[in-house]
């Protein structure tokens, strides 16, 4: 019966491991549905982003209060994290804070000193965030599509941090050795004394509890990432690397369109050619009308997205009262490819038409009401790129669909005619000059 | 206006044997929109002054394909830029210079995958190398003292990074600049990029062009500078709305330093 408290540990190390796995895979294959795209260049430039953007932080302080309270947690949370590693050995070997032999008294009250500061101003850090949504109802976290689920997710995971960094507090300040040997126990000592009237062997109970507690929560935390916004935390790292160096405003060239443009344009092309003996005879689709037309960092951006809204509540449209909202256009992405995901694994892999796409989530009136200002790009915390996704379905809904706003049709006929977007003529052109 | 602008015309300029430095793109707005003209108009009062050899393609100038493009229309922008590629690579061209941030972005981004490879200037950029060798005085005393507040055309600031180039020169002027609370890398589209310039708003409940205006309203200006013809419309329209016309002046930087040579 000794080791019944190791094993129990171990199973539940070896489920949330396998658990993780297996989503893991799930969103790799997700992701892999995507097109090709190359982002495999200027690699030393990329590294930098990495470091700078996901590791550094250094988009979030474009909005300092909650830039700098999200350095807290996130700092906070990597910090902890050392100390998981204790509890995972203890664990595993049924020891008892295993690294203070190992470090001496000094290192050791020193390190959980540290942590047990980080703990306190997590959860500190983490009220003001819930008080921001909940109480202060700050605007972007109460547009539409942050209804529902979206919602109470993001308080679920503030909830869970609470509990988490509480139950490390109460684990040091229950420990009553950790307490009279009075190294690192800065915060704890403040809380030990609504214990001290317990005996020993009560203190000793809820000190075992708080630690399982807490270490089965982040076995459970690690396993909602995947079901959660909190996804970022691990994808903010892949999607700064491959995010696009090119300008913003640099639109790709769509290579279908090039190809058939420059057969056009070339004198020597027979146009009546037969396609050559085993050519690609698949007519090449213009634009995206489903995730599988996107290209995997596009689905990549999808997953990574954080729901912050920062990219909405600085978005021109958004701000004048249109249904345009970037996170939105980013959420409905990974809501259809997660429906497209979860078609395959009920058909052995296969995806099974299920006569939707896109636009069933994303409608037209949002397609065309941006203004591909950038800005939404421009105040992600984690470079994702709204602005390219609306530009595949413009492309979709105009080159496939035809089905462009009147007004659009009108413009690009006086381009196709005249050489301007507007009915003047070509030939007039220089007659500024004499005005 | 009524000076006397001398404006090359590419294919005389070649048939006399002479290969200009610098191709002015003048660009649809440029060229038929009657506001945007007199930008046009200033822009080359400026190159005259500085004796910039430079040429117009004129007649063999067509639409660069940006609208076309950000409307989704993949296969007119790609034929806009091949024709004028071809145009454009057969005079030899070099260096060009535009007043339009969204010619300025095609032409430099986009084009040279098609293969049009050419070094390409805002002419704010322009401008500004123009007063730092010398080759324009900027007198200070036309503007000087006036409140101004400077509009970034999105295809200029967040798409390509140019956002000192256009303050440099309202330095140069020796005017009073207030920043808007949203500016650079910030800064609010006036509502006329991604081809609205052409289409009537989704619903809402304002105008984008409404919007912004208030943010440089919100700056006392007696001046709104901005550098694209099409934000000027969308911000002179806002002044409008805003009956604020007797009072501030909408005007292209490129205007604001041709008034002060
Ligand atoms: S690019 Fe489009 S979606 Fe993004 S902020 Fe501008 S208008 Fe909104
Ligand atoms: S796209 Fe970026 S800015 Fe917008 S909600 Fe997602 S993470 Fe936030």
């Amino acid at each position: 019966m000794q080791y019944i408290d190791n094993i129990l540990f171990v199973v539940l190390l070896i489920g949330a491991g396998w658990f993780f796995a297996k989503n893991v895979k799930t969103l790799i294959r997700n992701i892999k549905l995507g097109q090709d795209v190359d982002r495999t260049d200027n690699t030393s430039e990329r590294w930098k982003n990495m470091v700078k953007i996901a590791l550094g932080q250094g988009k979030m302080t474009r909005r300092p209060v909650s830039g700098l309270l999200h350095i807290v947690v996130y700092v906070g949370f990597i910090i902890i994290n050392i100390e998981v590693l204790e509890i995972i050995i203890d664990g595993v070997f049924g020891t008892h804070r295993v690294f203070q032999p190992l470090l001496g008294n000094g290192i050791y009250g020193f390190l959980i000193g540290v942590f047990e500061v980080f703990a306190f101003m997590v959860l500190v850090a983490v009220i003001v965030f819930w008080i921001r949504r909940n109480v202060i109802k700050i605007k972007r976290f109460w547009k539409d599509e942050m209804k529902g689920w979206p919602k109470a997710d993001a308080n679920w995971i503030l909830y869970f941090e609470m509990v988490l960094m509480s139950l490390f507090l109460i684990m040091n300040a229950t420990d009553v050795h950790f307490q009279a040997l009075n190294h690192g126990n800065v915060i704890s000592q403040f809380i030990a004394p609504l214990f001290s009237g317990l005996s020993e062997a009560t203190q000793h109970l809820i000190e075992t509890s708080a630690w399982w507690l807490h270490i089965i929560g982040i076995f459970i935390f690690l396993n909602y990432l995947y079901y959660s916004k909190h996804l970022h935390i691990l994808l903010a790292f892949p999607n700064t690397f491959f995010a696009n160096l090119k300008p913003k405003g640099q639109f790709t060239n769509d290579a279908n369109v090039t190809k058939e443009v420059m057969l056009m344009m070339d004198p020597d092309a027979d146009p009546y050619a037969m396609p050559e003996e085993g050519a690609d005879e698949v007519l090449a689709k213009f634009g995206a009308s489903d995730v599988t037309d996107l290209n995997w960092v596009q689905l990549l951006n999808a997953y990574t997205c954080t729901e912050c809204g920062r990219c909405t509540s600085s978005c021109p449209a958004n701000l004048t009262g249109k249904k345009l909202s970037p996170r939105k256009i980013m959420m409905d992405t990974r809501d259809r490819l997660e429906e497209v995901g979860k078609n395959m694994d009920a058909n052995n892999g296969v995806f099974n038409d299920d006569g939707k796409n896109l636009f069933d989530w994303i409608t037209k009136e949002e397609i065309w009401a941006c203004t591909s200002c950038n800005a939404c790009v421009e105040e992600c915390p984690v470079n994702i790129d709204p602005l390219s996704i609306i530009t595949e379905m413009r492309r979709y809904l105009v080159m496939e669909e035809s089905a462009a706003p009147q007004e659009l049709n009108n413009m690009m006929q006086n381009v196709e005619n005249n050489g301007a977007p507007w009915p003047y003529n070509q030939m007039d052109r220089l007659n500024w000059v004499k005005e | 206006m009524s000076e006397q602008l001398i404006v090359p015309v590419m294919a005389d300029v070649v048939a006399q044997g002479k290969q200009p430095e610098y191709l002015f793109w003048v660009g649809s707005a440029g060229s038929f929109d009657d506001r945007a003209k007199k930008i046009t108009r200033a822009f080359v009062k400026i190159l005259n002054k500085a004796n910039v050899d430079f040429a117009v393609l004129g007649i063999e100038e067509s639409s660069s394909g940006d609208a076309a493009k950000r409307a989704g229309n993949e296969f007119l922008f790609q034929m806009q830029a091949v024709t004028n590629i071809e145009v454009l690579n057969a005079y030899e061209v070099k260096k060009i210079v535009t007043c339009c941030p969204h010619s300025y972005n095609t032409l430099k981004n986009e084009y040279p995958e098609l293969g049009g490879k050419y070094e390409v200037f805002h002419h704010t950029q322009f401008i500004q190398q123009l007063i730092s060798a010398g080759k324009i005085k900027v007198a200070n005393n036309t503007f000087k003292g006036k409140k101004v507040t400077f509009h970034d055309p999105c295809y200029l600031g967040r798409a390509n990074g140019v956002y000192e180039a256009p303050r440099d020169l309202l330095n140069f002027l020796g005017v009073n600049t207030t920043e808007m609370k949203r500016h650079k890398s910030t800064s609010l589209c006036c509502g006329a990029g991604g081809a609205q310039m052409f289409k009537d708003a989704e619903p809402g409940d304002k105008e984008i062009n409404v919007l912004r205006t208030e943010d440089a309203l919100a700056t006392q200006p007696e001046i709104i500078a901005t550098g694209c013809p099409f934000c000027n419309t969308m911000l002179t329209d806002g002044v409008k709305v805003k009956e604020q016309e007797a009072n501030v002046q909408v005007l292209d930087v490129a205007e604001l330093i041709a008034a002060s040579l």
